[in-house]
């Protein structure tokens, strides 16, 4: 309503004196005030607390007050500035200063994106002043490039086949149960112990595993894909969600076979191709001559991520030359046209999501081998959720855009955790880390009101006549399917 | 047969339920093609909207009369879920109509997240109970001392939602509003043109949407006696899976299917297992759009080149 207020305003009010302006912004920010009082009045202004068993009430006017005043007096400045009738709207034409950017320096960017992230370990390692100091950091490179590599397989599914999948994380869970269930197997250890040596399993379980678990989360996607594909659009997605949970309640209650909430533990670890990263003799250290130092695992922990999340994309950009990728693409621009073409649309889908399945699960095997752990946890439809956003955010079918959205928001996620200088300013009960998920969830809204189309708003063309032009992101299609 | 009639009351319960929030999936989907995921958590913020009031109300203002009190709850729970769910359309999703397809669904979950964590940040990650409210039951049946009960409280909600079913039935099928709904839901340029306010037509249907899961959220929270800012997620699918059973955009539809994934569940739990009544839901909901897509009561979607 108070939107509407001014948008309604009448043209001459642009004329109008500053009074009346005045007047009208100051009417708007009331109407708003009073709006975000009966929003947050229940749950703000009061708080139920459990007093000797019994539920109370407690009030919080203070808190309340605080708010809807932030609320007023924001939108009043935005009303005087901003959205003031009388600031001239500026015109623009043309792509847009991100994409400008994105299409000058985008050239170069990529090998300085792939430089910086091969010598990341280093760069981290010389800032902090020491491999054990920068632990923090590679553990978060690791864990953005994990959600990059998610992002690039999801992107296959959403961004160049147009299927809109919500359950994505069950390919992750089907990766990580498979080298978790694989690698503590002990009948698969006491068959290869017999001819090959007792540690033999232990040692190269992760890198037998690794395709393995990529093949079973492909084999999964086309069990799934098979029966739902003739859904289309939104049938789809929710289909998608219900097997995604379907796959977690049976993690959870299948307790005999999946070890049910509790989880796996005490997964073996992953070796240099078959040498472990111990302090002993046949470790890594003695074999190259190094000084023993438990961050060697973390290290390589983080190029295997590189190299995986590296493959995907690689695997990605050589697949849109194929017929099989082109006709994902054209499946996303016009179904009914592939078919009248010729076209199994069928089976392209069901390839599009068995490829996207497969990079989930060797993310999903990465996850099981770094953590050492898989509960179901860890696979709730918060991450299907969070790298859909990923994906949506960097722009369909944008790679760099999706690498870039999958650093600023697990980036941004986990410098929300490290905002202790905060207590300061609100209190010592004040903590940050609770407000992680509200922001994100906050940001998500946000980011689509602003940007709809994601961050980078451009395509390059799969095909091209001559010579390579930049397509505007609104030309490409999302797809039905 | 004492079990079984004692299930199908626990089913027609849970069901009412489940219909109540699946008429808010159903009108959103129906009128802008949207599939609305905040739902379920607008659900859950009105139980605990409720949950507010209504200790305001037994403990501040000293009301004794149960009745009295769940009718002021009802009726304040309403008004600020509405407001709620009116502030989201208004911030979240309407900037975004017209846009492409995706926008509108991320916004949608992002605003899912947002909610249950506002609500967690704002009253606790724990479970919160309530005293019983109504404790008063009907023995039906007394076979061998298998009680066959009805509670009072089961009446209530059962109650609740058929008036209110009717009373929401005769807005939409007789007053201008309701034609004014149907008619953007048809077509809305067209609607537009005959002068029909379209905005206004789909911030009312986000009202009403919500005004009925308000009542859901007081009747979970009657029945159940607690409330958790987790609560929205499960709920909601399942009440979506509800509305697609009975045919997405058709409002009878999703009563059937409320009622039917209700007495499913319930069955489930008491004959199979009550591990995996979710996925029983869950699985109620794929087999359906794979077999089934338009639903019981839906229109089959035709497709246009």
């Amino acid at each position: 309503m108070a939107v509407q207020l001014a948008e309604t305003a009448p043209p001459t009010a642009k004329a109008s004196p500053s009074s009346s302006v005045m007047a009208h912004a100051f009417k708007d920010a009331v109407i708003t005030g009073l709006i975000a009082l009966g929003l947050f009045a229940p749950l703000i202004g009061f708080e139920t607390v459990i007093i000797d068993g019994a539920l109370g009430l407690d009030y919080r006017p203070g808190t309340l007050a605080v708010m809807v005043g932030i609320i007023f007096v924001g939108r009043l400045l935005l009303n005087l500035t901003v959205w003031s009738p009388n600031r001239k709207p500026s015109v623009r034409s043309g792509p847009t200063i991100f994409d400008r950017a994105g299409t000058t320096i985008g050239p170069a960017m990529k090998p300085l994106l792939l430089a910086f992230a091969v010598g990341f370990p280093f760069i981290a390692a010389f800032a902090m002043g020491g491999m054990n100091e920068s632990r923090y950091l590679i553990d978060l490179g690791i864990l953005i490039l994990t959600y990059v590599m998610l992002g690039w397989g999801l992107n296959i599914v959403v961004g160049l086949a147009g299927l809109l999948d919500l359950g994505y994380v069950a390919f992750y869970a089907v990766g990580a149960y498979t080298y978790a269930l694989l690698a503590t197997s002990a009948p698969i250890n006491d068959f290869f112990a017999g001819f090959l040596g007792e540690t033999f399993w232990a040692n190269w379980a992760f890198w037998i595993c690794l395709p393995m678990a990529g093949v079973f989360a492909g084999l999964w996607g086309m069990m799934l894909g098979f029966p739902v594909l003739r859904l289309r659009g939104d049938y789809l997605a929710i289909v998608t969600l219900a097997f995604g949970e379907i796959i977690r309640l049976v993690l959870i209650n299948w307790v005999d076979f999946t070890g049910g909430g509790a989880g796996i533990a005490s997964i073996p670890r992953a070796t240099f191709f078959g040498v472990p990263f111990t302090a002993g003799e046949n470790g890594f250290a003695a074999l190259f001559g190094l000084q023993f130092n438990p961050m060697h695992r973390i290290i390589f922990l983080y190029f295997v991520i590189l190299a995986l999340a590296l493959i995907t994309a690689f695997a990605t950009v050589r697949l849109r030359r194929l017929p099989v990728g082109r006709a994902w693409e054209a499946l996303r621009e016009d179904e009914i046209a592939c078919r009248s073409l010729g076209i199994n649309t069928t089976n392209v889908k069901l390839s599009a999501f068995a490829t996207g399945a497969m990079f989930g699960g060797f993310a999903g095997c990465f996850f099981a081998v770094r953590a050492g752990f898989v509960s179901p946890e860890s696979f709730t439809f918060d991450i299907s959720a969070m790298i859909l956003a990923i994906v949506v955010l960097g722009g369909m079918g944008s790679q760099i855009g999706v690498a870039v959205a999958a650093a600023v928001m697990i980036g941004g996620m986990e410098m929300l955790r490290n905002l202790g200088f905060l207590n300061q300013i609100f209190g010592g009960d004040f903590d940050p880390s609770l407000y992680r998920m509200l922001i994100f969830g906050f940001a998500m809204v946000a980011i689509m009101v602003w940007k709809p189309r994601g961050l980078v708003s451009t395509r390059d063309p799969t095909i091209f006549l001559k010579e390579r032009k930049a397509v505007s992101g609104d030309h490409v299609k999302e797809g039905h399917g | 047969m004492d079990v079984f009639i004692q299930q199908l009351i626990n089913g027609l319960t849970l069901g009412s339920i489940y219909g109540l929030i699946a008429i808010g999936y159903t009108m959103v989907f129906g009128i802008i093609g949207m599939v609305n995921f905040a739902h379920g958590d607008v659900f859950m913020v009105s139980s605990f909207i409720a949950l507010i009031c209504f200790l305001l109300v037994t403990t501040v203002l000293g009301i004794t009369s149960i009745f009295l009190a769940l009718a002021i709850v009802l009726v304040v729970a309403m008004f600020f879920t509405s407001l709620t769910n009116w502030a989201i359309e208004r911030v979240a999703y309407r900037p975004l109509r017209g846009s492409f397809r995706l926008a509108p669904m991320i916004s949608a979950i992002g605003m899912s997240i947002f909610l249950a964590n506002f609500v967690q940040v704002s009253q606790g990650p724990r479970n919160k109970p309530v005293p019983p409210m109504v404790t008063d039951v009907i023995v039906l049946m007394d076979n061998n001392g298998y009680q066959v009960t009805l509670a009072w409280k089961q009446v209530i909600i059962m109650a609740v939602t058929a008036v209110l079913l009717m009373g929401f039935w005769y807005l939409v099928q007789k007053t201008s509003l309701g034609r004014a709904q149907r008619a953007v839901e048809q077509d809305r340029k067209m609607a537009a043109l005959l002068g029909i306010n379209v905005d206004h037509t789909i911030s009312l249907t986000f009202v009403i949407g919500a005004a009925l899961a308000a009542v859901a959220g007081v009747m979970y929270l009657m029945y159940y006696g607690v409330a958790h800012f987790a609560d929205g997620f499960v709920p909601g699918v399942k009440a979506f899976t509800a509305a697609v059973l009975g045919g997405i955009g058709s409002l009878p539809g999703a009563v059937l299917g409320g009622l039917l994934i209700g007495l499913i569940e319930v069955f489930w739990s008491a004959y199979f297992s009550i591990e995996y009544k979710d996925v029983a839901a869950f699985s109620i909901l794929a087999i359906t759009l794979i077999f089934m897509p338009q639903g019981l009561l839906g229109r089959p979607e035709v497709e246009k080149v």
